[in-house]
């Protein structure tokens, strides 16, 4: 121990000008060691390229263009009308027209029709004469969401036609309601969920990035050649990482101009505090990285945790593929150690409400907390003896 | 068959003398496998709702008990100012701001009808809608019994009326676990596979103990075929493990045979490993590999069907899908566990898992290249 705290006297006194000097001569090492494999470095810059413009369209949490089934015993101008009103909204597609029920389990077990909507006979003439008529919706719920989603869009249009036709009497004592949408009056769904590919993205391809550097050395040996240099472990940590950072500006400027002029998102907000909380939480994740690296044992149990490890629990906890106030509690404690979940609610906050710090200071200082936390760690578990 | 039986074996020791990434391979899918499928709701419940009540009369209260009675609201504010309700959205303490003007209880019985206002945070669509609609039809609800209180009805229906009965095959429970616990299986499975496959071969090449093997007399496709049999051995435990996890936590037993799953999994996980195979013959380094494998694997899990409807999505992406081997296993699992489903239904699905197998297994015996 003696020794130990010995070295780091000595290291503290000599800091003040040769420190800043070896410092640099680290970051320049950590540059060329990036810019001379131009193959990753290709992989870095170009892949959140691709994953935001890919993900950007291709998610949402809509339910349209379904296949469904008719199974019509009636046959009249009532079903008629329905079903082609089913069949022009964009939920639906009517796919096959059904002659018996036996029919319908075969529809279903070949997977393709997600709903089949059944009309009994004299359909037209029960709603005519008896203002009551019946029809039944069955859904393969296989896929619970799609089958409850769409139960309720069918039963909208139905509800909707049946309005129309009562619609010539007036009733008393009638109660209206106005709608508004608030923030994106389109329903878009990238709205929803850019911001959270953002901070998939980021954090998984920034954890990455570190993830690597000091187990790549010990494995390598060169690490050898660091430990006797007299850098303090914190300047040898922190050097790896600030090349890393500057790459992620480069992402994060790329990202939000794809996210801007591609996917059409808005910035309400300020754009540098924008900036700034990206900036905070590509840190967090590239400390994560360095944490990560300083606790493996060798590269391939780093990269498993921070891809298998990291991956689906980032998916699922940051709340923007599934709602964080329905999961059960322990859950929704455990949720609020995902990074990601909080810088989602930052971009979703000055990018889509336009607000300021005040209405999010409470999430960037938990994010801040996290970042000196996980440095810490980081700079703790990073020994300067080798086994 | 002698060489691959020697190459097995060493195979075999290198994984056996890594107990820490073999610790990882086992206990991390299970972790995640206890956790992560509670976290899958989609329903929407549990709105934050916040009432401006500028009205203050016996009808607006009743109102707003019959809305917090329904369940699906949680009432969070409440105040006679809209703009401090529009606040509470902006703080995300609110999903929903009901607005009851003055004079609402005045007007409905006086002039006979009267106006709500309804302001949503439509960030998410999605739920915007839905909210919006269960609010709308429990106002409605409220609407027939202040009607019924003025007026009497006659016996038969004066407005037409559609009944609507829906009924919920092969989950009629709902349960959001018998889908989401196989499909996260499969997520994992995949992820274990690929990553395994995609880092082994560019580590010999990194450590430089390939060049050993590539003076020996060994046969490109015993090469590879030596990596392959382990790790696809491995993928069994996994698979395994996960199914006892679902039987023993969740309950999930399959209405067809674990024949099926099993003989299709054997056919998928040859297609996996090939493809972190190819990934690693292309490869420079680990960082590389782990980097192509996350790119492949992000898109296929995403677009995998599991988390979104992948008849909501562009048609490019529909193109992706279909050549994305999770799209096909999760599609089995479904079939296979909730409908009963057997080799016949799912016998295209095999056939195509079976031809990318023979693609990337092929085109890494033929990019693995002996010499530099």
């Amino acid at each position: 121990m003696s020794i130990e705290n010995k070295d780091i006297f000595y290291k503290r006194t000599n800091l003040k000008g040769a420190g800043l000097r070896q410092f640099f001569a680290f970051v320049k090492k950590e540059f060329y060691h990036i810019w001379r494999d131009k193959q990753t470095l290709f992989i870095l810059l170009g892949m959140p390229v691709m994953q935001i413009i890919i993900f950007g369209f291709a998610l949402t949490n809509e339910v349209k263009n379904s296949n469904i089934a008719v199974l019509d015993y009636s046959k009249d101008v009532a079903t008629y009308s329905i079903i082609a009103e089913l069949d022009a909204s964009r939920y639906f597609e009517v796919k096959e027209k059904l002659v018996s029920f036996n029919q319908v389990e075969k529809a279903f077990k070949k997977g393709t029709i997600k709903l089949v909507v059944i009309f009994p006979q004299h359909f037209a003439e029960d709603l005519q004469h008896f203002n009551k008529a019946q029809v039944q919706l069955i859904a393969d719920a296989s896929d619970p969401n799609v089958a409850n989603t769409l139960t309720n869009y069918a039963a909208a249009i139905i509800m909707d036609y049946q309005n129309r036709i009562s619609q010539n009497k007036q009733l008393p004592y009638t109660i209206h309601t106005e709608m508004q949408m608030l923030y994106n009056p389109q329903l878009k769904g990238a709205f929803n969920f850019v911001p959270g590919v953002m901070a998939m993205v980021l954090l998984l391809v920034c954890t990455m990035m570190t993830a690597i550097t000091i187990v790549k050395e010990k494995e390598m040996g060169t690490m050898e050649i660091m430990l006797v240099s007299p850098m303090r472990p914190i300047i040898v940590v922190i050097s790896k990482a600030i090349p890393y950072l500057l790459l992620s500006i480069v992402n994060i400027i790329t990202i939000l101009l794809l996210s801007v002029f591609v996917l059409e998102m808005p910035i309400n907000g300020s754009i540098p505090l924008l900036m700034a909380e990206s900036i905070l939480f590509t840190v967090v994740s590239l400390s994560l990285g360095l944490l990560i690296s300083a606790g493996s044992s060798s590269q391939q149990t780093a990269m498993f945790i921070s891809l298998v490890a990291l991956f689906l629990p980032t998916i699922m906890l940051s709340g923007f593929m599934f709602p964080i106030e329905n999961m059960p509690l322990p859950l929704r404690i455990v949720s609020n150690i995902v990074p990601a979940k909080w810088y989602y609610t930052i971009v979703k906050s000055v990018m889509i409400k336009g607000v300021g710090i005040n209405a999010i200071w409470k999430e960037t200082l938990i994010l801040f907390g996290m970042m000196v936390f996980l440095l810490t760690m980081a700079i703790k578990k990073f020994k300067i003896r080798l086994a | 068959m002698r060489t691959i039986k020697f190459l097995l074996q060493k195979e075999f020791r290198q994984i056996f003398r890594d107990p820490s990434i073999l610790r990882i391979i086992l206990v991390m899918p299970v972790i995640q496998l206890l956790i992560l499928p509670w976290a899958a709701d989609f329903e929407i419940k549990n709105i934050k709702l916040a009432v401006v009540d500028q009205d203050h009369s016996e009808y607006s209260r009743r109102l707003i008990n019959k809305i917090t009675s329904s369940g699906y609201f949680n009432l969070t504010h409440y105040s006679s100012s809209y703009n401090k309700s529009l606040h509470q959205v902006e703080l995300d303490n609110a999903d929903i701001v009901l607005q009851i003007p003055t004079h609402f209880e005045k007007e409905l019985v006086k002039e006979s009808e009267a106006t709500l206002f309804i302001a949503l945070n439509a960030i998410n669509g999605v739920k915007a809608s839905v909210g919006g609609a269960y609010l709308s039809t429990i106002i409605k609800d409220y609407n027939k019994d202040v009607r019924s209180e003025w007026i009497q009805f006659p016996r038969f229906n004066p407005e037409a009326q559609i009944e609507i009965t829906s009924s919920k095959w092969y989950n009629p429970l709902m349960n959001y676990k018998y889908f989401m616990v196989p499909g996260i299986l499969v997520l994992l499975l995949t992820m274990v596979g690929t990553n395994l496959a995609a880092i082994n071969i560019v580590k010999e090449k990194e450590i430089g103990t390939i060049e050993q093997i590539n003076v020996t007399p060994i046969k490109k496709y015993h090469f590879i075929l030596g990596k392959l049999i382990p790790f696809w051995i491995l993928g069994f435990v996994v698979l395994t493990i996960g199914l006892i996890i679902s039987r023993v936590f969740y309950g999930i037993i399959p209405l067809g045979s674990f024949v099926t799953i099993y003989t299709f999994a054997a056919v998928y996980l040859l297609a996996v490993l090939g493809l972190g195979l190819l990934i690693s013959t292309y490869s420079n380094n680990q960082q590389q590999a782990m980097l192509l494998s996350f790119f492949i694997l992000m898109i296929f899990i995403l677009l995998g069907g599991l988390y979104t409807s992948i008849d909501s999505m562009p048609e490019w992406a529909k193109w992706i899908t279909r050549f994305n081997p999770v799209t096909y296993f999760i599609e089995v699992m479904r079939m296979v566990i909730l409908k009963g489903s057997s080799l016949v239904n799912i016998k295209f699905q095999v056939l195509k898992v079976f031809g990318f197998a023979i693609l990337f297994n092929g085109w890494a015996v033929y990019s693995y290249k002996k010499r530099n």
